[in-house]
């Protein structure tokens, strides 16, 4: 069981108020993302979870119980951390059994949780190692294993892949989701990269400078951001924010289009403009297109062999039933 | 940059300075050597040649010589238990963020820029001494005998003092190992339901091996030639003789230099032995 409740939580540093009152239920066995711009308090959102920060105001409640004033250790949770925080002298069998070893469980039991953990992870070979002669790839497996073997309530991961490269970071991305499915256990993931958060996520919550902006599935955020905020940081590459006439046409002041639901002629379309940078990755192309008018280029995806250069004039027709309207405050309109 | 050409400019440049440290190592090195094996007692005139390996056996065979030796080995343990216990100690208690820390470490690291003769002497004269110093008012407040430190336990009274001078060093390269320490592993092995002493020993000692190492060859080095320390408090006697202060009785007390020089090289040798079974012991946390 792990559903996590926090009611009216709030953080402050001193004079600087990090969190303000925040209420989130986060469901037994969802996958949750903390998602944002770095420095928007998702990380300490997460810690003040685990309970390696106190929280100023408010309560946390674990499957029902308060925990707010819980130490760490007994609050049945486990955190993978960014530098996977292994322990460099110890040899991947000790990091993994640590946990079990502090709550005191038998030899026979450690030993026969630490295998299991290693063969799910495929660490079986590498078992008597020191965590300095693996690759990144590895360190993160055993961080994990070292949450898995406490079968805690929830597993906390702090910006776990940010250290990977890229090819990596996509691989790890699977075993993750592919370990949630199999352990059902709630995890809560942070992250600044919004592509690991509608890949992973069951539920992402948005944060700007401790405030939730938006909790939904990927794809409710996707269809309907409930801000300008929202609707820029979700998706990739970003939606197209227009103001001025185009908006004011449709009684917006602003209006956003996303790439994908543009379409790009060569001869016909209500709005012109001429073909800036492109970008071709082969499935797709993207084009920046300088309107008529505009000085912000606006991204248009097109089709992956589409012919057309730097230079030469372009239509496009956006999907008008597609168009995001916002009002001046930013806030979606309906 | 290590053409073959620069590495040999690099070679012609630094030979003046190779050349001196070797003079300067290898010639009283080898006087010494070379006194050993005479009968040389300038007081009394003689200076003769072909006494062979006669000083050596003399030094080695007296009651002296052994007593130093496990003296020695004392005085040394003693300290260095000391230090780096104190030392760890004290680097734990410094860690924690607490007002004025910058006035509080630079306090603690003064003890090391004292003279040795100076410290000595205010402990003997100020701290230890049974009728007028601090320690024996303290104990009188108490209502004790004031203990005569330098005349009773004199042994313990030079260990204190020496302890009191290397306690900041040894606190300040164990300070700089815990501040290195990445504080995401404690707060990994907190969630792991480590406790304090859990974390001490499993995380936080491990980390500092290399340090205590460190702390304990340097010191070592150093506190085999403890002198000025026994000099001006016991002047060697009640059991204080280490092997560096007879070799110093040797020579000019008893203005033997064949005998101190062989004796000079007989603790050299044995320095080396002790250095090596060090670098064994404890020489295996510097690879990791």
């Amino acid at each position: 069981m792990g559903r996590i409740t926090l009611d009216k939580v709030r953080k402050a540093f001193g004079e600087v108020e990090v969190i303000p009152p925040l209420d989130l239920t986060i469901e037994d066995g969802e996958f949750v993302v903390f998602v944002g711009p770095s420095g928007c308090g998702k990380s300490t959102l997460l810690r003040l979870i685990a309970g390696l920060e106190d929280v100023t105001d408010g309560q946390i409640r674990i499957d029902g119980q308060d925990a707010t004033r819980v130490p760490p250790a007994k609050r049945g949770l486990a955190m993978v951390f960014q530098s996977y925080a292994l322990y460099p002298h110890m040899s991947v069998r000790k990091n993994i059994a640590f946990p079990l070893k502090m709550a005191g469980l038998p030899q026979a039991e450690q030993d026969k949780r630490v295998t299991n953990a290693a063969s799910v992870l495929n660490l079986t070979d590498y078992l008597e190692r020191r965590p300095g002669q693996l690759s990144g790839g590895q360190r993160q497996r055993v961080a994990i294993g070292r949450a898995i073997v406490r079968e805690p309530a929830a597993f906390l991961f702090d910006e776990p892949l940010s250290n990977l490269d890229a090819a990596l970071r996509v691989g790890m991305r699977l075993e993750i989701s592919e370990l949630h499915k199999r352990l059902e256990t709630t995890m809560i993931y942070v992250t600044h990269d919004q592509v690991e958060a509608m890949t992973m996520a069951d539920k992402i919550v948005v944060l700007r400078a401790g405030n939730i902006e938006q909790v939904g599935s990927p794809l409710e955020l996707y269809k309907e951001p409930r801000n300008l905020f929202v609707a820029g940081f979700i998706g990739s590459p970003k939606m197209n924010l227009l103001d001025g006439d185009e908006a004011a046409r449709r009684n917006a002041a602003t209006i956003g289009v996303r790439p994908e639901h543009i379409v790009p002629s060569a001869t016909e379309g209500p709005w012109q403009g001429t073909v800036g940078v492109s970008e071709h990755l082969g499935s797709d192309t993207f084009f920046h297109v300088h309107l008529d008018g505009r000085k912000e280029p606006i991204t248009v995806r097109a089709g992956g062999e589409v012919d057309m250069h730097h230079g030469d004039r372009i239509f496009l027709t956006p999907d008008e039933s597609r168009i995001h309207r916002f009002d001046a405050e930013g806030l979606r309109i309906p | 940059m290590a053409t073959q050409h620069s590495r040999s400019a690099a070679r012609v440049m630094m030979a003046p300075a190779v050349f001196l440290l070797l003079v300067w190592m290898l010639v009283p090195l080898c006087l010494t050597l070379y006194f050993s094996l005479l009968d040389y007692r300038p007081l009394r005139g003689t200076f003769d040649c072909c006494e062979g390996l006669g000083n050596y056996v003399r030094f080695v065979s007296s009651s002296a010589f052994q007593d130093s030796v496990v003296t020695t080995l004392m005085m040394v343990g003693g300290i260095l238990v000391i230090t780096v216990i104190g030392g760890i100690l004290l680097a734990l208690l410094l860690d924690q963020p607490i007002f004025g820390q910058g006035v509080v470490r630079i306090l603690v690291i003064a003890p090391f820029f004292v003279m040795p003769t100076v410290a000595a002497l205010v402990w003997k004269n100020m701290f230890m001494n049974p009728v007028n110093g601090l320690l024996a008012h303290l104990w009188r407040f108490f209502g004790a005998e004031p203990v005569e430190w330098l005349t009773n336990v004199p042994l313990l009274s030079i260990i204190i003092i020496v302890s009191w001078m290397w306690l900041p060093f040894a606190t300040l390269i164990l300070l700089t190992a815990i501040q290195s320490l990445d504080s995401e592993q404690l707060e990994a092995a907190e969630m792991d339901g480590a406790g304090f002493f859990s974390r001490f020993g499993y995380i936080i000692l491990p980390h500092m091996a290399r340090a205590i190492t460190v702390v304990i060859l340097i010191q070592t080095i150093f506190l085999l030639s403890i002198f000025a320390e026994i000099f001006v408090t016991t002047g060697g006697g009640f059991g204080t003789r280490t092997l560096t202060y007879l070799v110093y009785q040797r020579v000019i007390e008893s203005q033997n230099v064949g005998l101190g020089s062989a004796g000079g090289i007989i603790a050299v040798i044995l320095a080396n032995i002790v250095a090596f079974f060090l670098m064994r012991i404890v020489g295996k946390n510097l690879d990791a």
